[in-house]
């Protein structure tokens, strides 16, 4: 194994949940509560395929093949793919949606914080942009939880009932295995046992302003460090990449 | 002392260029013509996020797929500001979507087509937006202050609209035998319902003479339209592709290229319901609409708590 | 009992360009509460770097003046030219006035 290989390897993880969940949210665009709200999740889509393009490309840049973002993108199969599977879960209704982002972006929020102090320049650099957008991703889950939570019966209902559903994939959030712990030791992964603990606390602390109960540790769901996922995976990428796969030669 | 409330002094401040805003005088007709075309103008802005949308989750690029999103987004907002500019008039947005659902109300025939390839994307940009375009450019000097502004700022954010769109057409027209034929295939079927979209003659138009009279309109349809084909038919020749219509002419003396007939009985076919995707298009947007009902629900009761929590703090 | 359906309530956006320019009316939102009023006016009216302050007022807390008094409010000051500075006569070869 070369010495870039993980460096590789996490940058794939990064933009993988980026790409995976900005495509989820782009999948509302005209189907959100109001024409506002619509907005705002594409909003919060567009920042994060951003992102993916940066990430992806320094993944393409780190990997020396002679790959673009898109060939990273569009031509890699599931088990080459490594965001985590929470990000992968369906849209579902609003709750769903609110949820998995909740729980994303507040781990994002604490993750970017501290990675805008690595030993990596590009990664710092896109570290520090993507706090800016991260923070508000987390303000806006953050107060539809609360007004959902605290709205009415079916709305309260609504929401502790995606909180609880989605529970089983925050573990994950927060694995370390080989790759992150080496590149850690070398100044660049962040180290996730305090994120976990901040992440904990934050997610606390909005489901207590929501009326919501926070779940109780149960099992937790894992694979996506290897690329095992859910089956839903599958279906993202075959919509994702049917026309770079269907015409190989073109270029679009 | 003139009667300020009286239609001839409105009509005065309209012959002089003035613009109406919301508290000012203006004839019920007035009132009337507006709501009913600024709604059909947001409407056609929010069902026309569908045909595209249909392919944001199948864009083969990531700098596609962001131009898209982006570009939807802004059908959106445009959407937007024209439901509050005709909130203005004293119409609720629950009441115009009210309307849209019970077909009181109508958008843009345009969206009743399908989005079938790649390629449609680069159509509707181009040909779609193009001839709302030449529209809206039109609209910006139009007599009601707020639908103006509204116009005024939809025109500054369209401007990449047609250029993404013709973007597509010229890199599949340079790509691949597949691509050729794809781009080919939009262009034949987006180019007569792109030419309907300015309506059919003003003369069979049952509300112009009002609309030109008010200045809500600026220019006729066949104006607008021989505006679009003029700038547009160039562009196709540049990058191959052919104009599928076998009877066009350039007439050396005007500058302005003459077209065979437009099927207008297929344009009051698909006004009445019966384009590829009228249902379609409206059944989305009920059903969306109704599910995100407890969400808005949800946020009113949060409103209400929090103010009743307040009144108590007090 | 099929419920009235809301959309939410209507506010106002105004927006500054840069900091020092006056705020500046964009155009509407619909939002239940101001942090929401906030985030909309911010994702519709900021998204390509329009602003750097906004401020938002629910719509029903603008108060508008009546163009049935356009002449008794505005009228008035139109011959108070001396309000201008042009209307001064300065001598020949003044500066820096």
């Amino acid at each position: 194994m070369k010495a870039t290989d993980n460096l590789y390897n996490y940058c794939l993880r990064l933009g993988d949940d980026a790409l995976i969940l900005g495509h989820r949210l782009s999948e509302l665009c005209s189907k959100a509560p109001f024409i506002e709200e619509d907005l705002a999740l594409t909003n919060i889509s567009l920042d994060m395929i951003g992102r993916a393009q940066a990430i992806l490309k320094y993944a393409a840049e780190v990997g020396g093949k002679n790959d673009t973002e898109d060939d990273l993108a569009y031509r890699r199969a599931e088990i080459n793919y490594y965001n985590h599977l929470l990000v992968e879960q369906p849209n579902g209704d609003f709750a769903h949606t609110i949820a998995r982002q909740l729980f994303l972006s507040a781990f994002e929020f604490y993750l970017y914080g501290e990675m805008e102090k690595c030993h990596d320049k590009t990664l710092a650099a896109i570290a520090s942009k993507t706090l800016k957008e991260v923070r508000y991703h987390l303000e806006h889950a953050s107060d539809w939880t609360i007004r959902l939570g605290d709205g009415t019966p079916e709305s309260h209902h609504r929401m502790q009932n995606a909180i609880n559903e989605l529970w089983m994939y925050t573990g994950e959030l927060f694995e370390m295995d080989e790759v992150e712990m080496t590149l850690m030791r070398d100044g660049i992964a962040v180290d996730l046992i305090p994120v976990k603990t901040q992440w904990y606390n934050r997610i606390k602390h909005v489901l207590a302003e929501a009326t919501l109960v926070m779940p109780e540790d149960s099992y937790m769901q894992t694979g996506s460090r290897k690329g095992v996922h859910t089956e839903h995976l599958g279906h993202i990428l075959a919509e994702m990449q049917y026309l770079q796969r269907a015409y190989p030669d073109a270029i679009w | 002392m003139h009667n300020e409330h009286s239609d001839s002094h409105f009509q005065l401040r309209i012959d002089k260029g003035e613009h109406i805003e919301a508290k000012d005088y203006m004839p019920e007709g007035y009132r009337e013509h507006l709501i009913r075309q600024i709604s059909q103008h947001a409407h056609s802005e929010v069902i026309g996020m569908q045909p595209e949308g249909n392919w944001i989750t199948r864009a083969p690029s990531l700098r596609s797929k962001q131009i898209l999103l982006a570009k939807i987004q802004d059908e959106g907002g445009h959407g937007l500001y024209l439901y509050c500019a005709a909130e203005t008039l004293g119409i609720s947005r629950t009441e115009m979507i009210e309307h849209l659902h019970t077909r009181k109300a109508k958008y843009s025939n345009i969206f009743n087509y399908p989005s079938l390839n790649w390629a449609d994307i680069g159509a509707i940009g181009w040909l779609v937006d193009g001839a709302a375009i030449v529209n809206q450019v039109s609209l910006q000097r139009t007599s009601y202050g707020p639908y103006s502004r509204a116009m005024v700022r939809i025109c500054k954010e369209e401007s990449f609209h047609q250029r993404q769109g013709y973007e597509i057409m010229a890199k599949m027209m340079g790509g691949t035998k597949d691509q050729k034929a794809m781009a080919q295939d939009a262009m034949n079927r987006w180019w007569w319902p792109a030419l309907m979209m300015f309506d059919p003659h003003d003369s069979e138009s049952p509300h112009t003479s009002d609309a030109v009279k008010w200045r809500i309109k600026r220019e006729t349809n066949d104006e607008l339209r021989q505006k679009f084909i003029d700038k547009t038919i160039p562009q196709a020749e540049l990058i191959g592709l052919t104009v599928p219509d076998k009877d066009i002419v350039l007439d050396k003396k005007t500058g302005h290229y003459k077209i065979g007939p437009i099927n207008w009985e297929e344009f009051y076919r698909v006004i009445k319901g019966h384009g590829p995707c009228n249902k379609q298009r409206l059944d989305h947007h009920i059903f969306y609409h109704h599910t995100g009902a407890w969400v808005r629900e949800a946020a009113e009761a949060y409103k209400a708590k929090k103010a009743k929590r307040e009144i108590a703090a007090v | 009992m099929k419920a009235l359906d809301t959309q939410l309530d209507l506010w106002e956006v105004f927006i500054q360009s840069k900091s020092g320019q006056p705020y500046i009316h964009s155009g509407s939102i619909h939002a239940s509460d101001v942090k929401m009023a906030m985030q909309n006016a911010r994702d519709t009216y900021t998204r390509r770097g329009e602003g750097t302050s906004i401020w938002v007022v629910a719509s029903k807390n603008i108060n508008a003046s009546n163009p049935d008094d356009n002449d008794m409010l505005f009228d008035p000051s139109n011959d108070k030219i001396y309000r201008h500075p042009t209307f001064y006569v300065m001598p020949e070869g003044a500066k820096n006035i």
